[in-house]
């Protein structure tokens, strides 16, 4: 044990000292605070958000005209694959990690997530699995499978380059980073919400995101076997998809879909707690049933472990299985439509705010709908069967994504911007941004369900001219207005780029609570203080902060609720009785020296075992490191309240 | 990955998180961190138990589990295996009496009939391969390997804790509360002792 280290805290393995820049790259790389891993997911999020729209849109070019040759056969197959994979995993969970990093901790009143460096450890994870990942672009293709990757298919025999071992491995990586989040996030919002705040006091967004962790839990150990065994039989020789050795091709589809629908619902619920954020807030209203929507949401997560096989209706399942499989797919359309009727109930009668966050609100709540209802006819199993691997399901859940997660991740953007960077988004180019978005997604795949009906099946790389056929169902018709939609999208997402560079260039700052908002992460500084709070809040009931401005008055009308405080003024409140001695978690070198080891690993697995060994020594040095330092520095004690100059605040990237 | 959870655990302080204002469940952070990594543990044994399961009879020709068990000899291991969970209790206890020499006493014992459990998994690998039953050999054999082969992962990392864990206390080094840092191990241990009980009823004790 040559690597104990003395026990001086200001050091670790006692060779290093700690790291204790508050600003530079340092403070960025080695911290533990978690609104700046948030931040730090969201701009990586964005980054592989860009790439694989970039992959969507050659997809898109290669279709635009009949016997196209934009994209050779093979590489359009590694261009789906990848587009699938690098939005379902790089963009939208991890964009979604952004969100709950940032806001589950000031939401539930806390100063910080459970286990600061497994936090930091989720995120280097993420993002060093994610360029292990596209590395196999320039190392020989990427994978060609499909992004459920079916067997045998997705044998050495049928595609040997290595973008496959690529896609398992990265995998692998990006689950281990999402499974100790999860941990991290359950543990922080069952442990550590502030004093009163009980569950039914949370905010509707800590709650999807609660359902979504659990529903991550126990779904990404179902994906770690399925990978392992594919990377077991590709890379030592294993016999498990081998169907001349008799293997059950049903095997991985089971695995895979047990993992992935549950998945579809992880990349839904996050969404769905945004909005339910920001309906209430610019309606000037409660959420409409509240309870009836935080159920519904733990519902969706519990009926999501039974309908995995409609994924497999075309398998030759056997008629229990499709009827039982087809009865819950309908039974969970039931708690989606309940959702969908609080939030409309809550939009009715209130004093509607059309604010560009408001406007990706309801155009989730109008495409998820639009999604859902074209999703739920496929619980009919007979129209499934016709329906499956047709360009009709490509629409399908691209409503649902784009339309329901995507468009829902950037009413966030616009309804955080100014807590999280100080600024408020441009509001006019956030109209440009939201319309371009919603004509863009209904025009690009509003025409694939017709498409799909025509018969244009899925992955399809070309479509010959003389098939196009003629009049209304025309295939160059509504491939064409595909393509012109999914310019759209590009366009609107860069309008939000030009938004944000023009807004991070703007001196103006935001005023503390510019959308007169309810719930607790507004009740401290934009950006918030590096300890987030300067008294813990005692909460008294659901939507805390609006009730600390609001108070119920009696008027010659009757008892109506009238704001008799400012943000400010709660603020100061608070502030008043800062708390003294607020101990932070330390920055560490640890989790981003563990994370690194883990690719090095997996290049070893593809490549020579001997640069496993070497990636294992890197990940136990780090574990020994972590294990051996102190979480908390016992010298650098902060006290901000008490000294206002000590006070630290994020800067803004945006 | 359980040594990451249990190492977070073994040095995360208290002092920005539950001390602030208590734990809401009334169990640490640290302890429920490990009861949900075990939750999940549980499907990535279901997936491969569920994948034995399924291919335990397809082996074409070839040697299958019937001609190829030794099960007294497995029975031995398992035995051994299932005596550490009780020198595991045995060290909680002494480290819950902040009785140090005692608590490494019991964890390099449980330690060592892990060691015992995992050279005896070696030995019949060993024997099988032998035998004509690779890990590339068959369906059955692919997936005998995989499974038995993640227990004993699971197991070797755990006798790394344990050892690890002598080495931190007798040095005085542990940072935070040194009989969670031990109860936890022992949370990991039971459990895989406890998944070993199902493996070797279902793989060894029911014929396929």
């Amino acid at each position: 044990m040559a690597l104990i280290a003395s026990p001086t805290p200001t050091q670790s393995l006692g060779v290093f000292r700690r790291p204790v820049a508050a600003t530079g790259w340092r403070s960025w790389v080695f911290t533990v605070d978690h609104k700046k891993i948030g931040i730090m997911y969201g701009v990586v999020a964005m980054f592989f958000f860009l790439v694989g729209g970039c992959e969507a849109l050659l997809i898109r070019l290669q279709l635009a005209a009949p016997d196209n040759t934009v994209l050779s056969a093979g590489l359009y197959n590694e261009m789906f694959t990848m587009h699938a994979t690098t939005m379902v995993f790089l963009f939208v969970m991890p964009m979604a990690a952004a969100f709950a990093n940032y806001f589950l901790p000031l939401q539930v009143g806390a100063r910080d997530v459970a286990f600061p460096r497994l936090n930091a450890l989720s995120f280097w994870l993420f993002l060093f699995g994610g360029v292990f990942l596209n590395t196999s672009w320039f190392l020989g293709g990427a994978a060609d499978g499909g992004w459920f990757m079916y067997s045998p298919n997705s044998s050495r025999l049928f595609s040997p380059s290595h973008g496959i071992d690529f896609w398992v491995l990265g995998l692998q990586i990006i689950g281990i980073a999402s499974l100790v989040s999860s941990i991290n996030l359950i543990v922080t919002v069952l442990n550590m919400r502030a004093p009163g705040m009980k569950l039914m006091n949370m905010p509707v967004f800590t709650w999807m995101v609660l359902v979504v962790q659990f529903l991550l839990l126990f779904a990404l150990p179902v994906i770690t076997v399925a990978l392992f065994l594919l990377s077991f039989q590709r890379n030592f020789g294993a016999a498990f998809f081998d169907v001349d050795k008799g293997a059950d091709p049903l095997l991985w589809q089971h695995l895979f879909w047990i993992f992935g629908h549950p998945e579809v619902y992880i990349i839904i619920l996050p969404s769905f707690g945004i909005i339910s954020e920001v309906l209430p807030t610019f309606a000037r209203k409660p959420l409409f049933g509240y309870k009836f929507v935080v159920f519904s949401g733990a519902a969706i997560g519990f009926v999501g472990w039974g309908v995995w096989a409609h994924h497999m209706f075309a398998s030759g399942l056997g008629p229990v299985s499709v009827a039982v499989f087809s009865v819950a797919t309908m039974l969970i359309a039931i708690p989606t439509g309940v959702k969908i009727c609080n939030w409309t109930l809550t939009l009715w009668g209130g004093k509607l705010w059309f604010s560009t966050a408001m406007m990706f609100a309801i155009g989730v709540i109008v495409l998820f709908t639009i999604g859902g209802l074209s999703g739920v006819t496929h619980a009919v199993a007979p129209a499934d069967t016709q329906q499956t691997d047709t360009y009709h399901i490509v629409g399908h859940f691209h409503y649902v994504i784009v339309g329901g997660a995507v468009m829902g991740l950037f009413a966030g953007f616009y309804y955080w911007w100014p807590k999280v960077f100080g600024k408020l988004l441009n509001e006019r180019l956030g109209k440009w941004n939201f319309w371009l978005m919603f004509f863009g997604v209904n025009l690009t795949f509003a025409p694939m369900h017709i498409l799909g009906m025509q018969g244009q099946p899925r992955r399809m790389v070309v479509w010959p001219e003389k098939l196009t056929g003629e009049g209304f169902f025309n295939l160059q018709f509504w491939n064409q207005i595909a393509t012109v939609g999914s310019f759209l999208i590009a366009s609107g997402v860069f309008m939000f780029l030009v938004n944000v560079v023009v807004t991070a260039k703007k001196a103006e700052k935001a005023p503390l609570d510019p959308w007169d908002a309810r719930t607790l992460e507004w009740m401290t500084a934009s950006p918030p203080k590096e300890h987030n709070f300067d008294t813990i809040p005692t909460v008294h009931s659901l939507d805390e902060f609006f009730h600390r401005k609001y108070e119920e008055v009696d008027t010659d009308k009757g008892p109506r609720l009238v704001k008799v405080r400012s943000a400010e003024e709660v603020l100061a409140a608070e502030e008043a009785k800062a708390d003294a001695h607020i101990h932070l978690p330390s920055p560490s070198y640890w989790p981003i020296v563990l994370a690194f080891g883990l690719p090095v690993i997996a290049y070893g697995v593809i490549y020579n075992l001997l640069l496993s060994v070497v990636g294992a020594a890197i990940l136990l040095l780090g574990i020994f490191g972590w294990v051996l330092e102190p979480s908390v520095a016992e010298d650098s004690d902060y006290d901000p309240p008490t000294g206002e100059s000590e006070t630290k605040e994020l800067s803004s990237v945006g | 990955m359980a040594d990451i959870a249990v190492h977070e655990s073994v040095t995360s302080h208290d002092d920005h998180g539950p001390a602030a204002h208590g734990s809401i469940t009334g169990i640490s952070n640290n302890k429920l961190a490990m009861w949900l990594f075990l939750g999940s543990e549980c499907l990535l044994f279901g997936g491969l138990i569920s994948t034995y399961m399924l291919y335990r009879g397809r082996h074409g020709s070839g040697v299958g589990p019937a001609q190829l068990f030794d099960i007294p000899l497995t029975s031995v291991s398992s035995f051994v295996l299932l005596m550490s969970s009780l020198t595991m209790v045995l060290a909680v206890n002494a480290a819950k009496r902040k009785d140090d020499r005692n608590t490494n006493l019991w964890l390099a014992v449980t330690g060592l009939l892990g060691a015992l459990f995992v050279g005896a998994q070696v030995y019949e690998f060993t024997a099988f391969y032998h035998e004509g039953v690779g890990f590339t050999t068959s369906l059955f054999s692919s997936s005998f390997f995989t499974l038995t082969g993640f227990h004993g992962v699971h197991v070797s990392i755990g006798v790394i804790m344990l050892l690890a864990m002598v080495a931190i206390i007798s040095r005085n080094k542990v940072a935070g509360d040194k009989a969670e840092a031990v109860e936890m191990i022992g949370l990991y241990w039971h459990f895989v002792d406890v998944v070993w009980v199902v493996i070797f009823t279902l793989v060894y004790l029911i014929p396929a």
